[in-house]
């Protein structure tokens, strides 16, 4: 007998392995945002070390929307959420199978961007790029656990495509905030990056925990 | 007795903010360095601790309407009433201080805004709070309670962290005026003048809480008086 928590992950990479939609359109959106921001900004040089932080953060932040919105709508069709909300397992458990697929996918969609990034802009980095390993994780974590519950919370609503960036972003800025500055820090080399890794990490098992907790609420809220 | 009492609250309440406004504008003397343009905090400072009061009462009801939704639904209304209640007085106190504040700035730093921590975390808390609104329009009866109750309860959550990022980030706030470091604290002769406005736009911000309640405890009963007569017919 699978864990609940096992179940929920296989189904979801099996379905996101048939179809392929949340990693394709997330890929294509996020080099979209990566095209726009150098038209828009000709980065260069020094400059281009300063701002390549924060872009690819925001171009993250962006492509997840339309992956995160999509997780749970899919679970409506077919009442699927339905039975999930009588099945007598944790909430917690679906909540968290739905985060490490998001995960996945949107850490795929990181490291395949990341080479035409460093393309487009011309960088290189200046300070430690391994810890460039634990910054995006731990930023792509907050994304996902805090987007992941809010899909989640807005499905309920009317508008919920729209309602979800409207509710996640203010919530998501202390996250993007330590996340630009700890990436843009390795990426000049100018300071130390390990009080925002520090944050980083804080903010992620705050948030992560509170979601579990209140999983449940917002699973059986009616 | 009641009324008599509401009544002369509210009488209370205007004539402190007329005296407050007296006390501001012509008791209080001119800042040594600032001139004129200090007395602003007059009416800076009392809207954010009006604005707290207000947040403070939303997270509190979030947090009653969770813990009461499912044994005592009554109570569970209102402090789903509480929580909207303190949500909209929290928003427009908080644009209060967010309009205040760069008035004050244009004058004193020479810039409207700057991205410091406490106006930051100030701004977040605002954006926080208007998307709990947005959130409270776009979804309809008990469930958008609840969802607007996590909604509350991970936005209170958010304030600390949005303000301790800031502050390793950068800060311009001028540093706490009082309980802070020596050489902080104001004339005595400027303190009456800012405890008189503190206690009206206090008084105030108790008073419109409490209207809003009331009339969300209003809305509330006509919802369900609506929901009872359909299933009746």
């Amino acid at each position: 007998m699978k864990s609940p928590l096992l179940t929920h992950l296989v189904k979801d990479l099996r379905i996101e392995w048939r179809s392929r939609e949340a990693v394709n359109s997330m890929l294509f959106f996020a080099l979209l945002v990566v095209v726009l921001f150098s038209l828009a900004f000709s980065p260069q040089g020094a400059f281009s070390q300063e701002i390549s932080g924060g872009v690819i953060c925001v171009a993250t932040l962006f492509a997840s929307m339309s992956a995160l919105n999509q997780a749970w709508a899919r679970e409506i069709r077919h009442q699927v959420l339905d039975a999930q909300r009588m099945a007598p397992t944790p909430g917690a458990e679906l909540f968290l199978a739905k985060v490490l697929a998001n995960f996945l996918f949107v850490s795929i969609v990181q490291l395949v961007l990341a080479p035409v990034f460093l393309v487009f802009y011309n960088l290189h980095v200046a300070g430690q790029a391994w810890l460039l390993a634990l910054v995006l994780p731990l930023g792509t974590w907050a994304l996902v656990a805090n987007g992941t519950f809010f899909a989640a919370l807005s499905i309920r609503s009317r508008n919920r495509e729209l309602l979800l960036p409207l509710i996640l972003f203010p919530i998501f800025m202390p996250a993007l905030l330590g996340m630009v500055l700890a990436t843009g820090s390795i990426l000049t080399g100018d300071s130390d990056p390990m009080l925002w890794i520090k944050m980083l990490l804080g903010y992620d098992i705050i948030f992560t925990t509170v979601s579990l907790l209140l999983f449940d609420v917002v699973l059986h809220a009616e | 007795m009641k009324k008599i009492a509401i009544s002369l609250y509210v009488v209370i309440t205007v004539a402190l903010m007329i005296w407050g406004y007296y006390q501001a504008i012509y008791v209080a003397p001119n800042d040594a360095m600032q001139g004129e343009i200090f007395r602003i905090i007059y009416y800076h400072v009392p809207s954010w601790a009006a604005a707290f009061l207000g947040l403070s009462v939303s997270v509190a009801g979030s947090i009653g309407y969770l813990a009461y939704r499912r044994s005592f639904p009554n109570r569970a209304q209102m402090a789903d009433a509480w929580a909207v209640a303190g949500a909209e007085v929290g928003v427009v106190f908080l644009t209060v201080g967010l309009t205040t504040g760069p008035l004050w700035g244009r004058r004193a730093w020479g810039i409207w805004w700057t991205w410091d921590a406490r106006l930051t975390t100030s701004l977040v808390l605002w954006l926080i709070y208007v998307s709990y609104l947005l959130l409270r329009r776009f979804a309809a009866g008990p469930q958008m309670q609840t969802l607007a109750a996590v909604l509350g309860i991970f936005g209170a959550l958010d304030v600390p962290i949005v303000y301790m990022s800031n502050r390793w980030w950068r800060t311009q706030h001028p540093a706490p005026v009082f309980g802070g470091a020596q050489g902080s604290g104001m004339d005595p002769s400027m303190v009456g003048a800012l405890m008189w406005n503190m206690l009206a736009w206090f008084a105030w911000g108790v008073l419109i809480l409490a209207i809003r309640y009331t009339v969300e405890r209003q809305q509330q009963k006509i919802a369900a008086a609506e929901a009872q007569a359909a299933l009746e017919v």
